[in-house]
């Protein structure tokens, strides 16, 4: 009486269609110690490399909003999406592709003055990456600029044989371009009893869409 | 502001404060520690099992005085009392209280807590901490617990001032037992407890800005997965503890009479429904019964009612009910095609989807669908159910032990199972009459679980016979608490099932390793002397005429009592999915 066990395979649970490409996630959530780490766990756990995560206050007053970039297929995105929104303190996860998206990432660039000075046409360069300079010193300056990663990439490019000395760049902070914002949705939130007009799962007719519970 | 009542055992004048003007909005003065006892009283405990220590010594104090409202069982070791909370939570539905010190106090806790949290067990853990301003000192027994125990609570807090205390704990209570339930951790540094503050009284919470523990119904898709069910040709009811949590055992019931639709349970499932309903066909999964597992391939529509498709349910999921549409109820919208993609999701608390769903579906019933799982269980009869409940070798099998134990419990029992082969041969034998008698860790598998849990499980249950049937292997994992039973006359019945092996593990080695048993022989010291040493009585039988009056001497015992049987050495459990294979590719021998 013996069976092999050969036949063990990684079935990726419905795998939904499509490779990685870059996720967007946005979550909302209480202002409480201990949340980034409750939060960074969901990712480490299965093994998935956070790209970007910048976290800050939102507009609305004592709401934190998250914003991570992932790459990753959609399903497991969706899925790691309702874990996040699971979360006792999460108030809202939506997770988006690039293109539904307005993004932008900061950098600064600290250079020695004197180079600068000498050999560059520091107009010209401000002017074509819209850099400004932030910090002016005798020994160095300080430019910044915002953008996407190629254009934060490409003045470092341009800078390097200038005598870069260092350089910084921010996490990535995301506009989602169909959200209202979140001071409705949190209202929804205020009330004890959620009411009829609450839509927890308005996109289960359309799941492959977009998931917003 | 001094309670006149004295504790009899000490005959001392108790420190416990006068709350009940703070309830009429005056506050009063009172330390940490009572606010967290007086939080407990509020909630409705009456029983914490714990561990003190040099961190929680403040909250123990005060304990002290409430000895006379809080029944406090000293276990053997913090593991002990994680998995003493979380049987008596499943035995009584109510939050299971732990008490621990902090570093290795904590630490201690963390089997149980895991444990808790994949079978959504709702258990509060206090656990002491540090002074506040040694916080990230390397202080001694400093650990940190809130980072530790993240990944396994549904929610942890770390108390750093006294004020904050009602409210936290209020919110740790709701957060365990609302929505899915599920293990909390509050964290209380010792100056909090010390602290003295002015107590506003303690308010219950029954809402979280942030969180939802129960979905919105959505009537449409209520709807719509009764007009499914109407259609249906071969539907199929998979249950699992979502009803048990839920307390929805009669909602279910209904549901389940009037569709007239054949209904297994995965293991967690077991007991809500009674097993000798004619609609209930069986155990699902690894090792449940034939025809629930084979015909999962073969059935029109699934309805999946709180069960959240584990692996050793679905098996290899490309292959697992691919011609079914399947109708998901469950209160936890990440369940919700997880593992498997469903064509209707029922979002919600099951206690309030399912009599909404019943109310809409035709009365039926679908005979010759059901003949096909009695035919199966036939089947099975023949490959190896006859031989486990009534065999021909010499040697005992673990099968007729619980035969013989439904005989004489008549189903009433509560069992509690520890986790190996006795484990899934308890449960695909024992028979149960209500609701909330299965108690077993299924998640997480943890080895150990039985004597701590049903420990618990009788304090969660006096009036119930509790019966924990355990493994010569798990047995040995937490013995400890023999102590425990000992110190705190705690009547529960002990059935070890002594193969002399790592059974479960042995099993895998002969059917998938070439029968090359690596570790797996253990040996154990005399069971029956051991127990004597804690004053527990006992007896050990190897013969088959002397199973029934030994397991009648048991449960006649007053008190707790340990037997155990020796079984043949190298019995295998079957059925079998093997691991990676279909459910239909289920083996019955
Ligand atoms: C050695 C070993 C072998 C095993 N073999 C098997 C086997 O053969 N068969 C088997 O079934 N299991 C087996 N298990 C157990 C298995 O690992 C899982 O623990 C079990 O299948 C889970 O059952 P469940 O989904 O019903 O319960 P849980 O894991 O507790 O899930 C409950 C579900 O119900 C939902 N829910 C909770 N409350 C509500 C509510 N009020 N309304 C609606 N939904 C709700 C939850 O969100 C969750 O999705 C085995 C375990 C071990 C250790
Ligand atoms: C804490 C822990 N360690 C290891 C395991 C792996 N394991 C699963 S079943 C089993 C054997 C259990 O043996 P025993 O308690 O004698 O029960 P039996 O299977 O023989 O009934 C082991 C080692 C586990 N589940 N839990």
């Amino acid at each position: 009486m013996s069976f092999t066990n050969n036949n063990i395979q990684y079935s990726p649970a419905e795998a939904g269609g499509g490779g990685k490409q870059e996720y967007t996630i946005t979550v909302y959530t209480e202002n409480h110690i201990g949340l980034l780490n409750r939060i960074a766990i969901l990712f480490s756990r299965r093994k998935i490399n956070v790209e970007s995560l910048n976290t800050s206050p939102s507009e609305v007053e004592g709401i934190h909003r998250f914003t991570i970039v992932i790459n990753e297929v959609e399903d497991v995105v969706r899925k790691l999406v309702r874990q996040i929104e699971k979360q006792v303190e999460v108030l809202k996860a939506y997770y988006n592709t690039t293109d539904e998206i307005v993004w932008q990432e900061l950098a600064l660039y600290k250079v020695p003055t004197d180079e600068i000075a000498e050999k560059v046409k520091v107009e010209r360069l401000l002017r074509e990456f819209g850099a400004r300079a932030v910090v002016i010193r005798k020994d160095y300056t300080v430019f910044e600029t915002t953008g996407h990663r190629e254009e934060t990439d490409k003045l470092v490019q341009v800078l390097e044989p200038y005598g870069l000395i260092e350089f910084v760049r921010s996490a990535r902070v995301a506009i989602i371009k169909a959200s209202s914002g979140f001071h409705e949705k949190l209202k929804e939130f205020e009330r004890t009893a959620p009411g009829a007009e609450v839509k927890e799962n308005e996109f289960l007719g359309k799941q492959d869409e977009v998931f917003t519970m | 502001m001094k309670d006149s009542a004295t504790i009899a055992k000490s005959g001392k004048e108790t420190k416990t404060p006068n709350t009940s003007s703070a309830v009429q909005g005056q506050t009063v003065r009172v330390s940490g520690s009572i606010a967290v006892l007086e939080a407990f009283i509020a909630e409705e405990v009456d029983t914490i099992f714990g561990y003190p220590g040099g961190a929680i010594m403040p909250i123990y104090d005060a304990l002290y005085d409430y000895q006379h409202k809080l029944n406090h069982i000293l276990v053997r070791h913090e593991q002990g009392a994680i998995h003493a909370a979380q049987g008596y939570a499943r035995a009584s539905g109510k939050v299971g209280v732990v008490f621990a010190t902090s570093g290795p106090g904590a630490t201690n806790l963390v089997t149980g807590l895991a444990d808790a949290m994949i079978d959504s067990t709702p258990v509060v853990c206090i656990t002491g901490q540090v002074f506040a301003h040694l916080l990230g000192t390397d202080a001694f027994q400093e650990t940190d617990v809130i980072n530790i125990t993240t990944p396994v609570t549904k929610w942890n807090y770390q108390v750093t001032d006294a004020t904050e205390i009602p409210e936290v704990l209020a919110k740790a209570f709701y957060i365990a037992r609302s929505g899915r339930p599920g293990p909390v951790l509050i964290d209380i540094t010792k100056n909090a407890q010390l602290q003295q503050f002015d107590f506003a009284g303690y308010k219950r919470c029954a809402y979280v800005r942030s969180y939802r523990p129960k979905p919105i119904v959505r009537q449409e898709y209520i709807a719509q997965a009764a007009a499914m069910i109407n259609e249906a040709k071969r539907p199929f009811i998979l249950f699992g503890q979502g009803v048990i949590l839920g307390k929805a055992e009669k909602e279910f019931r209904e549901f389940v009479e009037k569709s007239g639709i054949p209904a297994a349970a995965t293991i967690m499932g077991l007991s809500a429904l009674p097993s000798d309903h004619p609609l209930h066909v069986g155990m699902l999964g690894m090792h449940g019964n034939y025809g629930p597992n084979l015909l999962t391939n073969e059935c029109d529509v699934l309805i999946a009612v709180g069960m959240r498709f584990d692996d050793r349910v679905t098996g290899r999921l490309d292959k697992y009910a691919k011609q079914a549409k399947v109708i998901h109820l469950d209160i936890d919208p990440a369940e919700i095609d997880k593992n498997v993609k469903t064509t209707v999701p029922v979002w919600g608390d099951c206690k309030e989807t399912l009599p909404l769903l019943t109310s809409l579906i035709d009365q039926k019933v679908y005979p010759q669908w059901l003949q096909r799982f009695k035919d199966c269980m036939q089947e099975e009869e023949k490959a190896c159910i006859n031989a486990e409940l009534n065999p021909t070798t010499e040697q005992m099998t673990m099968g007729e032990v619980i035969r013989e134990l439904n005989d004489l419990t008549g189903g009433n029992a509560i069992i509690v199972t520890d986790v190996g082969q006795h484990q899934m041969v308890a449960c695909r034998y024992a028979k149960f009459k209500q609701s909330k008698s299965n108690i077993t860790s299924g998640g997480l598998g943890t080895m150990g679980f039985a004597l701590p849990a049903a420990i618990g499980a009788k304090l969660g249950a006096p009036d119930r016979t509790v019966i924990a049937i355990i493994g010569d292997g798990g047995f040995q994992m937490t013995i400890q608490e023999l102590g425990t039973i000992m110190q705190s006359e705690i009547d529960v019945k002990l059935l070890i099932l002594n193969n002399q092996f790592l059974g479960m593990v042995r099993q895998w080695q002969q059917l998938f390793h070439d029968k090359r048993y690596s570790f797996v022989n253990i040996t154990s010291p005399d069971f029956v002397q051991v127990a004597k040493g804690y004053g527990i009585a006992g007896k050990s039988i190897a013969a088959r005429e002397e199973l029934r009056s030994a397991l009648s001497t048991m449960l006649q015992h007053k008190g707790a009592y340990l037997l155990e049987v020796m079984v043949g050495k190298e019995n295998n459990v079957f059925p079998m999915v093997p691991q990676g294979c279909s459910v239909s590719e289920i083996r019955l021998r």
